[in-house]
């Protein structure tokens, strides 16, 4: 059974005629346990998607479900414990002012779960990093480990789905492949599914099984990563981005300009 | 064209500390590197000290920073002997900086023609129209569409790809000889980066700039630029052409490319980077 189901989503921001139209029907399925990757530029609703899954709009048009239960528009307590979210900028979406005990203790509170110590020593356990680590601030971490706290955060709750939302893209290559390889491990263990949005090709390319590739709101592309491994996809803004991974060339920017 | 004959810029054991409450803090010891005509890259993770060089080249940092060397020259002056004043002929005028965001780095609330035409104006007593023309005309080289339009706007009013553009017209309207540009495209979607780098190639080759491209991107540098000099604590670990970039010998290059998720090629884990201590000391 497919744990993600996304069918004809629609979303607008504004009213009648001033109302802009960002996401049209966008459609795909992510399988239980799978790792998949939307990927676009900046505008092509790629992150929307994710929102409206997260319930961070609520406004939406279209079926969502998650394990068959078709999503409301309101955040119920169930939903949350299913599925969570990363977010891109480590620097931003952890409060500056709470230790990483109280940012780790605080889903267990609302969520009424027993055992918090033993929970959070064994979540930073999980994710790497050592239990000493509780009473620290963010300032003195650094970007990967914040990552990892907010990776952390995410996982308390014991959810089938993360949703990461450019996990790496404000980190180090060297810090970037360590998190990459942290959220592979995590997959394997404990049979999470990921929907992953990123820019990066390569990201995806490493870590997902399948990708949309998303233009204006709409997916405009699909297929299995293997596709893109070494050869040329079919559609041609896929292969505009897949080449503009690989490589830099003069010719590639067009339009060319008259010398 | 005379070419790399005359390094434009020659520095020789640069070193910067800053002064901190818990005493001196080195974030560069002991940088040498020459620049011609050419595009030089300064790669490294953030901390590496990449970002500190270019900015001591325009002499950008607070007093707190203590910055030495054997040597420093820019074409005929010495950069640490330089007074403020003469800095104040060099910054923007002959040498420039494109900044990493645009949303930061514009004056928010100046028309963009205004701003590009300031930067024109510090420089050349001319008639403030004679600027504007030359405002718009630099849009053009930059590849704006409907500059006319453009130099009426407000910077929140452009795109990210634009923006940088704009940045790139006002770092270049007083025709500098070296361009210092500080990750100029890592906030840029690819299409959109691909179009800024090309602005840049050719305004690199058409004028004969020496552009030094301070980027965490290898991928990227490895085939923008000719030259790479790679990094590591303050360090330069490894100085190499940009073609050789595969052949790299020292580890910590070897294990940044390796880290690198690839289109073309899948692997169950990336290679993390061991660091050694050694690395501080070489």
């Amino acid at each position: 059974m497919a744990m993600i189901e996304v069918e004809g989503l629609n979303l607008s921001f504004g009213e009648g005629a001033e109302a802009t139209q960002v996401l049209h029907d966008v459609c795909f399925q992510v399988g239980d346990g799978e790792a998949f990757g939307l990927v676009g530029e900046s505008g092509s609703g790629k992150t929307t998607v994710l929102r409206c899954l997260a319930g961070q709009y609520n406004h939406w048009r279209g079926r969502l479900s998650i394990h068959g239960e078709g999503l409301g528009r309101k955040l119920d307590h169930a939903r949350c414990r299913k599925v969570q979210m990363v977010f891109q900028d480590p620097y931003g979406s952890l409060h500056p002012r709470h230790t990483v005990e109280t940012a780790l203790a605080e889903p267990l509170a609302i969520h009424g779960m027993d055992r918090r110590s033993e929970r959070i020593d064994s979540i930073l356990g999980k994710v790497g990093l050592p239990a000493n680590f509780r009473y620290r601030y963010p300032h003195q971490l650094s970007g990967g480990q914040r990552q990892r706290v907010a990776i952390a955060r995410a996982l308390i709750l014991e959810p089938r789905i993360l949703l990461l939302d450019e996990p790496t893209s404000a980190l180090d290559v060297s810090v970037q492949a360590e998190i990459l390889n942290l959220l592979a491990d995590l997959r394997v263990r404990d049979g999470l599914t990921y929907l992953l949005v990123t820019h990066d090709l390569g990201v995806v390319a490493h870590l997902c099984d399948r990708v949309a590739v998303m233009q204006q709101g709409r997916i405009v592309d699909l297929l299995e990563t293997s596709a893109i491994v070494g050869s040329q996809p079919a559609h041609p803004y896929t292969r505009m981005l897949v080449e503009a991974s690989r490589h830099y060339s003069r010719d590639m920017a067009n339009p060319p300009v008259a010398a | 064209m005379n070419t790399s004959h005359a390094p434009m810029l020659d520095v020789q054991d640069l070193r910067i500390a800053f002064r901190t409450g818990e005493g001196l803090v080195e974030a560069v010891r002991g940088v040498s590197f020459q620049l011609g005509r050419e595009k030089l890259a300064i790669v490294g993770e953030s901390g590496s000290g990449k970002s500190t060089v270019g900015r001591s080249l325009l002499r950008l940092h607070p007093r707190s920073a203590l910055i030495s060397a054997t040597k420093m020259r820019f074409g005929e002056l010495d950069l640490l002997a330089c007074s403020e004043r003469e800095m104040q002929t060099v910054r923007g005028r002959r040498m420039s900086m494109i900044m990493q965001d645009p949303k930061y780095s514009l004056n928010p609330v100046m028309r963009v023609g205004d701003q590009i035409a300031e930067a024109y104006l510090t420089h050349h007593r001319v008639p403030k129209k004679e600027a504007l023309d030359k405002a718009l005309a630099m849009l053009e080289t930059v590849r704006i569409r409907d500059p006319q339009r453009v130099m009426r706007m407000y910077p929140h009013e452009v795109s990210g790809g634009m923006g940088q553009r704009i940045m790139i017209a006002m770092m270049l309207i007083t025709d500098p000889e070296v361009v210092i540009a500080d990750e100029p495209t890592s906030a840029l979607d690819v299409s959109v980066r691909l179009q800024v780098l090309a602005t840049l190639d050719d305004l690199v080759s058409q004028r004969g700039l020496g552009l030094i491209f301070i980027s965490h991107d290898l991928n990227l540098v490895r085939h923008f630029c000719d030259r790479v000099l790679v990094m590591y604590a303050g360090r330069v670990v490894e100085s190499i052409a940009a073609c050789d970039l595969e052949q790299a010998q020292h580890p910590y290059t070897r294990g940044l490319l390796a880290a690198l998720p690839s289109v073309d090629e899948r692997r169950e884990r990336l290679p993390v980077l061991q660091r050694d201590p050694a690395w501080l000391a070489a």
